[in-house]
């Protein structure tokens, strides 16, 4: 057994790659949410007026705050990169921890609206839905649908943020190897994104 | 095509199959992140699959010889068919080629030592096995095993006490572990190419799975979220597709078809490339229209991917939506029909050798060439009312899904297996199971469609006794097809334990890279990375095939 000297010569770093692998990996989210975003749009277009009522019910404060939580906790995302990149370990850490802190902010403000919801009797199989037009009932349907989906992706989105701490903590994420924090800042704007089209979507236009 | 210098071997260094990592025994292979392991991970899996649903399959003919009752009551038959569908689709014709030759191959073609993500890699094989796991659950919970079909219909699929949710979640968990395989299959071809390894030095095998990729990671997320939402819907009552609760049920035909009809493409495309492979190694003959075969396989994954409302011409859409989606359906013929041109014009003037991969590729020409007609006849308006939902659309796709990528798979297992192992199968046993094969599947499939044209509604347990010649004919050719399917298994497998060592390392005379390393190949393929600097496939007068013969 002479060589053997393959699972060192087997690593190899390619940050371009791993880059691309994240984008493609997003593109496949996009699309998760694109079925999603169809189904709204036929719905929408065929009960134009069950949906301007049921969205009136939706709390346009609370989706406004959430808005503004989730676009700071980007931005602190993105700084976390910039400090990294400029070799400040402990600046880096701060920013990922405001940016599970928001996270759960958010998610707090989104149990108080659902939990609202649920005590005016709205949530799926209810009589108050039922007894609603079925426009409403297929716009309430969509509306825990998605922002439930994207709840998930937050949901992952801190546990992927609270790993990439560790492994600043740990320092395997450094300044000159941080493609991996960058991937999770990326999967994080991209919850970001997904979030700028439901507000408008659900709350914004009645 | 490459430096011979870079690529002298090491002598001392053993085979994938010996190596000794981190890891020893079983779990050398269940935690194995090398793609070649991987690739006999999915194959051992796939050909498990392949097995069940094959017996799913035979029964169901075995059901069909007489009409009325002949061994199972209707409800079972229901659940028959639907897990038929559902295994040979998503763990079998899906993950297919790309999941075993692709992981075994695509690096090797391209001169790399792995895919560019070789851990998620192995996750995609996990995801893959625990979906297995799911279909298998679903048989044996109590409730019995789904009976919606593949196509998981709504408003049915809602309102059946069968088990839907655990098939629905296996085929997510199946469509996640596709995508995972076409990110990293898409980022490998882009990254990881040897020097001088152009894209139009790529071998064509490697452009049909770059394609296949494609259409792996655009289609596959509509499934996943569709078939997530009916899982939502059955369990909490949220109002999506069901009619009752105002939803449309047509929605929902669009967006399983929007993925599942480009899924025909991620099943076609990759065995396409094999027979672009296979066949210049065969007619010793340089491939004619190298361009255009790889451009065909963007052509179809592009054009396959607008055409899914042919599903649903008798289901209610617009006139306008109809033509259009007819002539997109007609448009996709042509990039199929010019791989077919181009392999009967290499074929032309080649001096052909019959080996057992060669005869599996010319049978998926003729079959894919019936196949794929029949299915412009279906994308006809006015043919598709009569035909819809008969038998014949059963024998399209069968003449396409089994006749071509079943055989394609066939043809890559003969072609690449003494590569793999370093065994080889018997070779003359391999072409007379060949010949039963294509007797039995042709058997078995063609009065589908003559049964068809006439009237015979697919899906159907009892049918009219006029139908019952044809179901008998085509009986009698499962009855030719499984034994021979065993018997090439039992070939591989007699072959794996008591074959004929192989240690050359170009056993039939191929161009590519594969045959250009050891055999198996060692641990990391490639001890120095080659350097390319011709095309693939420049056969000059026979040149090589006579002076490996030579050498022997």
């Amino acid at each position: 057994m002479s060589i053997q000297h393959t699972a060192a010569a087997h690593i190899h770093r390619d940050d371009v790659a791993s880059r691309m692998g994240m984008w493609l990996f997003l593109f496949t989210e996009l699309l998760l949410f694109g079925g999603m975003f169809i189904l709204y749009s036929v719905y929408r277009f065929t009960h134009p007026q069950d949906f301007h009522l049921a969205a009136k019910e939706l709390n346009t404060v609370i989706g406004t705050f959430n808005t503004a939580i989730l676009l700071t906790s980007s931005l602190t995302m993105a700084l976390s990169i910039a400090a990294i990149q400029r070799r400040q370990k402990t600046l880096s850490i701060i920013f990922q921890l405001i940016t599970i802190l928001l996270a759960f902010g958010f998610m707090v403000n989104k149990y108080f609206e659902w939990g609202a919801k649920f005590h005016h009797g709205i949530y799926p199989g209810s009589d108050t839905l039922l007894s609603k037009p079925s426009g409403e009932i297929l716009f309430f349907g969509l509306y825990y649908v998605m922002t439930g989906l994207h709840g998930l992706h937050v949901i992952i989105g801190v546990v992927i943020i609270a790993f990439m701490t560790v492994f600043t903590l740990r320092d395997v994420i450094t300044h000159d190897n941080y493609v991996k924090l960058e991937a999770a800042g990326l999967y994080w704007h991209l919850v970001d994104i997904i979030w700028i089209f439901l507000f408008p979507l659900f709350y914004l236009i009645t | 095509m490459s430096n011979e210098n870079t690529l002298s071997n090491n002598e001392n260094d053993v085979s994938y199959l010996e190596y000794k990592g981190k890891h020893s025994g079983i779990l050398g292979w269940l935690l194995s992140t090398d793609h070649k392991r991987i690739g006999l991970l999915y194959l051992i899996s796939l050909s498990v699959f392949l097995i069940v649903g094959v017996t799913f399959g035979f029964l169901m003919r075995l059901e069909l010889l007489t009409p009325g009752r002949t061994i199972m009551d209707p409800q079972t038959y229901n659940s028959i068919f639907t897990l038929h569908g559902v295994i040979m689709i998503f763990l079998f014709v899906v993950p297919g080629l790309p999941a075993v030759f692709g992981n075994f191959f695509l690096p090797i073609l391209i001169g790399a030592r792995d895919v560019a993500f070789p851990r998620l890699n192995l996750l995609s094989w996990y995801l893959y096995a625990v979906g297995g796991l799911l279909a298998i659950l679903s048989i044996l919970l109590p409730g019995g095993p789904a009976d919606t079909g593949w196509t998981f219909y709504i408003p049915y699929s809602v309102r059946t006490n069968t088990n839907v949710i655990p098939a629905l979640f296996a085929a997510f968990i199946l469509g996640f572990s596709s995508i995972l395989t076409g990110v990293n299959f898409v980022t490998t071809v882009h990254r990881m190419r040897a020097p001088g390894m152009d894209w139009f030095k790529m071998p064509l095998s490697v452009w049909s799975l770059y394609a296949t990729a494609w259409v792996q990671i655009l289609a596959t997320p509509i499934i996943g979220i569709t078939l997530l939402l009916v899982a939502v819907e059955r369990i909490f009552g949220v109002g999506l597709f069901d009619p009752a609760l105002g939803g449309d049920p047509v929605l929902y035909q669009h967006l399983f078809w929007i993925y599942s009809h480009p899924a025909v493409y991620i099943m076609i495309l990759p065995a396409m490339g094999v027979v672009s492979e296979i066949i210049p190694v065969f007619a010793h003959r340089t491939i004619f229209g190298y361009r255009f075969i790889a451009m065909s396989s963007i052509a179809i994954a592009l054009f396959g991917s607008l055409v899914w409302a042919h599903h649903m011409f008798t289901a209610g859409m617009s006139d306008t939506g109809q033509l259009i989606f007819s002539l997109l359906t007609m448009i996709v013929a042509i990039p199929s029909a010019i791989k077919v041109f181009n392999w009967v014009a290499t074929l032309y003037k080649g001096s052909i050798d019959l080996q057992p991969p060669m005869l599996y590729v010319l049978a998926f020409i003729f079959q894919f060439s019936i196949g794929g007609l029949t299915g412009v006849m279906q994308g006809v308006l006015s043919v598709d009312i009569q035909v819809h939902d008969t038998s014949f659309i059963v024998a399209h796709f069968h003449y396409v899904m089994f006749g071509g990528t079943g055989f394609g798979f066939f043809a890559a297992l003969h072609y690449w297996f003494p590569k793999m192992f370093g065994k080889m199968y018997n070779i003359k046993l391999a072409k007379r199971v060949f010949w039963a094969m294509f007797v039995g599947f042709n058997t078995l499939y063609f009065p589908m469609f003559i049964m068809g044209w006439l009237g015979m509604p697919r899906r159907y347990y009892d049918y009219l006794p006029e139908y019952q010649i044809y179901h008998v004919i085509s009986t009698i050719g499962s009855w030719i097809l499984v034994p021979a399917l065993f018997l090439m298994f039992g070939n591989f497998i007699y072959a794996l334990f008591k074959g004929a060592k192989v240690t050359e390392k170009n056993v039939w005379g191929g161009e590519t890279l594969e045959w250009q390393i050891a055999t198996p190949p060692v641990h990391e393929n490639f001890i120095d990375i080659p350097i390319v600097t011709e095309s693939p496939y420049q056969y000059k007068d026979n040149e090589l095939v006579l002076q490996t013969q030579e050498a022997k």
